[in-house]
């Protein structure tokens, strides 16, 4: 009797588990047809997409206070200044209808659209646009848009048009007021539920889990396609890859060409370039990158081609200089030529700079970019040839920018660095010698100059012509390792059409649409 | 045969064919672990390459071999300086007792309660993560461990007939330790002692997962791991070569240690 | 009772010394959380306002006892990097993560004492090496590796799941249930094959105690034995290493949370640790190590119940 009755308890046991597991496991079938994640079709149904992100939009979200580039490439769908940048790198009217520069530079004036509508229903009024560069002016941590801002003379308001009058003119100011996004007067709650112009609107976040945009209804433009974006945040990009392969997303962007080569669920790939320009940074500051000759040597032993085969299947463009393609005006491919893969020529050199032997030294790389980090290891094999030894230190992105950025405490680090606003000084200005973002503390005269006269220059030639030669400097100076604009490829879902890169770090939804089948 | 002799000798053999395998691996591979061939990657398994090859071109059976090598060599240091340091403490503190021992105790329990990857993982972004520093960081948080179970049986012993027979006899505290207690602990310490080396392993492939552990180029069983994730689908045998050879590393001892308990339940 | 209120004794100072511990980590570690904040192109200036309004430009002490007592009345802070408070943060994640590692202890129970039974009566030495050999084949596998077979198996190829997506818990708390099932099981295998481990060995102790002589000689059957003697006796052991098991589950779970993204404790620490976001880090830490030291006391407590021996002693 009690043996029988101790049988079936264990027996019951056995299956209560067994049972338990089945049963979950045909709800998760069911489970997702009521949930959240919708099934591809479903989403295609409800108009609405799923991205895939690689990090949380992890500060405030207040566009004037959020450093983050992630989070501009989302938020760039809310905010929007009386001008925005489109995909061709031009600027075009925004919250401005029409835009004018006289007075040699000095003077530029706006005409102001009367239907824009925030997106918490309240009409956006010349105070608004006032206030709103008043309190950018005040608060942005941009150091650039602040830096331009502090120059202006004067801003009027009037008939409908906003006037800004500059002390100095200054070429790229149009890449400012793009930078100006335009918000509610006396509305506080931007860090946490912000409110903009743009084609769509926040709904809501949850952090490291995901951030919901629907379509402002109310645009004064060409609304946006989708009824719906909901960003979710994989900060493993080995998750995200998986989720993306599962079909569980619609978009990812950002992906590597070993990622999109084994990516098999029929998405369509899409390649840009990631704009920024990526080198190994040399601290000159350091032993023995003081010496010319040891940054040439680096350089011609690096083989960037053969670099890209192996981290990229050959994807990516080869750069000479602190310029990437899509800047058309200044970049110069011949640049890129300049060190050929010479590994003798690289003994040579050192043997001059009296390292007959080579020497060792530490490559700090942030060990959440992959690219980033994959390239430091090609580098530090392909070093060995010249006797060089390279380690590699991977620290995570905060250490890397309050060490390596912020103290200048490294030898060498490969990133890459991008363009916060469409003009190409904001790439160039860094490497000026006072310049408080020049970690690798490059110091030349030439260059100073060189770039002082570019800021000042009156008309575009002239700047051109001098920005030019600070690419020029930088490259026969070899002040960094120049390697490439990485290949930023897309994966996305078939149905979907319309995407376009830009060159700028945003990812613009407004024009993504399913085709009608 | 014996019963227990079973899971001993099928335990040895996986350890010794691992053990040999990492030991030629320190002196030998097949190929470079750090060389790339651009025209040779992602390659299938093939008589060449045992394993195929990486996304660099990189050969993963010479990979995997370092990266046991790696494993082991820091698991069995971080066992040496946990078990060292835990019976140290744990028998000074089961034997006399008092408000030391309390202390220690609470010190012992307080490290425990933190997950042991989560204090890695912040004690190694303070030293930087080094192999010398993993191996440090590793063994001490793994002292409570076994401090705790050596304190256990000293406290217990202290108070047995035999050892107070021998103190009788006029033996010392030192001798009484380790002459008398110390070879009792045997029985919890080698439970242990599996236990340990297999969280050893797992904690270093965990950290190295992360990305916290060993640093690349150098190979390391977790980041291996965690880099084949993408290639699952293309090339399962990346990730189930290395998973595999994570499994046997730990598997060979635990073999062997439930074939010497074995052997102790049959006393 | 006395020794309840000793060990209780023991687990208040246990908890003091790990919020001093967890406080202290987070002061020694490098890298400023302004920086982080602040962003790249911040000023001195700015930077110097915010550390004295977070008090970082406080004496270490002082900071300790503030953050203690406003951690005790509940006031974990504010997030250095959301600027949310941090105990809505962690009461966001915490369900997940909760119903993670309960559905694991389930699979973990639910699994390890029917089949360590099982695995303790057996009499055949064929079957016996054979469960033991595939038991010790399980628990060496490590959690995150059987999650990435699990991903790939039932999720790219089986279609039982979507990996990557996560159902939230409070849209649909069954479907959440579903997909928490893969990550539960990679955690659970493992340490279901361990505390198998544990009650065969302690069975097979059992089974050769006087008493199961003496029980069969009054010619109790094999299975009654078993049942009715062995086993409690049997599973003393197994209870306190299940309730340690509640700790490594949630050591566990921060790594497989990670393979699953699973939007859980796990993955708030681990971004946390990477942003330099203290106030977070130091909450979560303490609260998962108090949660330890509770669940070792209660297991300790439990021990006491279920075994008179130690409760004579």
């Amino acid at each position: 009797m009690k043996r029988s009755f101790l049988a079936v308890f264990l027996v019951a046991a056995l299956l209560a588990c067994l049972l338990c597991g089945c049963r979950e496991a045909t709800n998760s079938g069911n489970g997702t047809s009521d949930g959240t994640t919708l099934s591809s079709g479903q989403r295609a149904e409800n108009n609405e997409i799923i991205v895939g992100i690689a990090q949380d939009l992890d500060d405030c979200l207040d566009p004037n206070l959020s450093t983050a580039a992630g989070t501009r490439e989302v938020m760039f769908n809310v905010f929007e200044g009386l001008v925005k940048p489109d995909s061709t790198g031009d600027y075009v009217c925004a919250v401005a209808s029409d835009y004018d520069v006289t007075d040699g530079g000095l003077t530029y004036v706006f005409t102001l659209r009367d239907n824009v509508v925030f997106h918490n229903g309240e009409t956006c009024t010349p105070e608004d646009i006032l206030s709103s560069f008043q309190i950018c002016a005040d608060t942005t941590v941009n150091s650039t848009v602040a830096a331009a801002l502090s120059v202006v003379a004067d801003m009027v308001i009037q008939d409908g048009t906003f006037t800004i009058t500059l002390q100095e003119p200054n070429p790229d100011f149009l890449s400012i007021i793009a930078n100006v996004y335009i918000l509610p007067e006396g509305y506080e709650n931007q860090a946490t539920a912000p409110v903009g112009t743009g084609p769509f609107r926040f709904v809501s976040r949850s952090i490291q889990e995901n951030i919901v945009l629907e379509r402002n209804e109310a645009y004064y433009g060409q609304c946006a396609y989708l009824s719906k974006v909901t960003y979710k945040i994989y900060e493993d990009a080995n998750a995200l890859f998986t989720a993306l392969n599962s079909g569980a997303l619609d978009l990812v962007a950002h992906l590597t060409s070993d990622q999109v080569d084994n990516l098999s669920n029929g998405y369509q790939v899409l390649e840009g370039t990631m704009n920024l320009v990526q080198a190994m940074y040399l601290n000159h500051n350091v032993k023995p990158f003081d010496d010319v000759r040891v940054r040439q040597a680096l350089c011609y032993a690096v083989d960037v081609d053969a670099m890209l085969d192996l981290t990229a299947d050959g994807h990516g463009t080869k750069l000479g200089s602190s310029m990437y393609p899509a800047f058309t005006k200044y970049f110069e491919a011949s640049l890129a030529d300049r060190y050929p893969h010479d590994v003798e020529k690289a003994k040579t050199l050192l043997a001059e700079a009296g390292y007959p032997d080579g020497f060792s030294f530490t490559i700090t790389v942030p060990s959440n970019y992959t690219p980033h980090v994959n390239t430091a290891i090609v580098l530090a094999e392909q070093l060995k040839a010249v006797g060089i030894n390279a380690g590699i230190q991977q620290v995570d992105w905060n250490t890397w920018v309050s060490e390596v950025y912020g103290g200048r405490d490294f030898e060498a680090t490969v990133v890459g660095f991008d363009a916060s606003t469409l003009n190409a000084g904001s790439l160039l200005a860094r490497w000026v010698s006072n310049n408080g973002k020049n970690m690798i503390n490059f110091n030349n005269p030439e260059y100073d100059a060189a770039f002082a006269a570019a800021r000042g220059a009156l008309n575009d030639e002239e700047q051109t012509a001098q920005y030019k030669k600070c690419l020029e400097i930088l490259s026969e100076t070899a002040a960094n390792v120049y390697l490439q604009d990485l290949a930023d490829f897309v994966a996305i879902n078939p149905r979907l059409e319309g995407f376009k890169f830009y060159p700028l770090y945003v990812m613009d939804m407004s024009l993504v649409r399913y085709t009608q089948s | 045969m014996k019963k227990g002799n079973f899971f001993l000798y099928t335990g040895a053999v996986i350890v010794c064919i691992v053990l040999l395998l990492v030991i030629v691996g320190f002196f030998w591979t097949p190929y470079s672990t750090t060389e790339m061939d651009g025209s040779n990657k992602t390659q299938p398994p093939s008589i060449s390459h045992l394993l195929g090859t990486d996304n660099f071109g990189r050969d993963i059976f010479s990979r995997v071999l370092e990266g046991a090598g790696t494993s082991c060599l820091v698991a069995v240091s971080v066992i040496a300086i946990g078990c060292g340091l835990g019976i140290v403490i744990g028998g000074l503190c089961g034997y006399y007792g008092g408000l030391p021992d309390l202390l220690l105790t609470r010190i012992c329990d307080a490290i425990t309660a933190f997950p042991s990857i989560l204090l890695a993982l912040v004690i190694l972004s303070l030293l930087d993560n080094g192999m010398v520093n993993i191996i440090l960081v590793l063994g001490l948080l793994f002292v409570p461990s076994f401090a705790r179970v050596v304190r256990a049986e000293f406290s217990r012993c202290r108070g047995l007939n035999y050892v107070k027979s021998v103190r009788l006899m006029g033996a010392g505290d030192l001798r009484i330790m380790v002459f008398h207690i110390l070879p009792n602990t045997r029985q919890v310490l080698m439970p242990a002692l599996a236990i340990g080396f297999n969280n050893a392993i797992l904690s270093e492939a965990s950290m190295s997962f992360l990305g916290l552990g060993i640093q690349p180029p150098n190979a390391s069983l977790g980041s291996m791991l965690s880099d084949s994730q993408i290639y699952l689908q293309s090339a399962p045998w990346y990730a189930l070569g290395v998973g595999g050879v994570m499994v046997l590393l730990i598997l060979g001892f635990g073999l062997m240690t439930e074939g010497l308990q074995r052997y102790g339940e049959r006393d | 009772m006395k020794t309840i209120l000793k060990k209780l004794i023991a687990l208040i100072i246990t908890l003091f010394m790990v919020s001093v511990l967890a406080f202290l980590a987070f002061q020694i570690i490098p890298g400023d959380p302004t920086t982080k904040m602040l962003g790249t192109e911040a000023t001195p200036d700015a930077i110097a306002a915010l550390r004295s309004e977070l008090g970082l430009d406080r004496p270490v002490m002082t900071r300790y006892f503030d953050w203690l007592g406003s951690f005790l009345s509940g006031d974990m802070g504010i997030s250095y990097s959301y600027r949310t408070p941090v105990g809505e943060m962690i009461a966001q994640k915490l369900p997940v993560t909760a119903l993670l590692t309960l559905l694991s202890f389930l699979f973990t129970v639910g699994l390890s004492i029917p089949l360590g039974t099982l695995a303790g009566s057996v009499r055949s030495k064929l079957l016996d090496r054979c469960i033991t050999v595939t038991d010790q084949i399980l628990m060496s596998v490590p959690p995150f590796f059987l999650g990435i077979l699990a991903c790939y198996l039932c999720g790219i190829v089986l279609k039982l799941f979507t990996p990557g997506g996560y159902v939230s818990l409070e849209n649909d708390f069954w479907g959440c249930v579903g997909y928490l099932v893969f990550p539960a099981l990679s955690i659970a295998i493992p340490r279901a094959a361990m505390t198998v481990k544990m009650l065969r060995s302690s069975i097979y102790k059992e089974l050769r105690q006087d008493y199961v002589r003496t029980a069969q000689s009054r010619g109790a059957g094999r299975w009654s034995i078993l049942f009715r003697h062995v086993l409690k006796n049997a599973l003393i052991p197994v209870i306190t290493f299940l309730a340690v098991s509640m700790a490594e589950i949630l050591t566990g779970s921060i790594i497989v949370e990670q393979v699953f993204t699973v939007p859980g404790i796990g993955r708030l620490l681990l971004a946390s640790i990477g942003s330099r976001d203290f106030p977070v880090v130091q909450a979560i830490v303490v609260l998962l190590a108090t949660w330890i030291v509770v669940v070792n006391y209660l297991a300790d407590l439990l021990n006491l119940l279920v075994d008179p021996r130690i409760r004579r002693k």
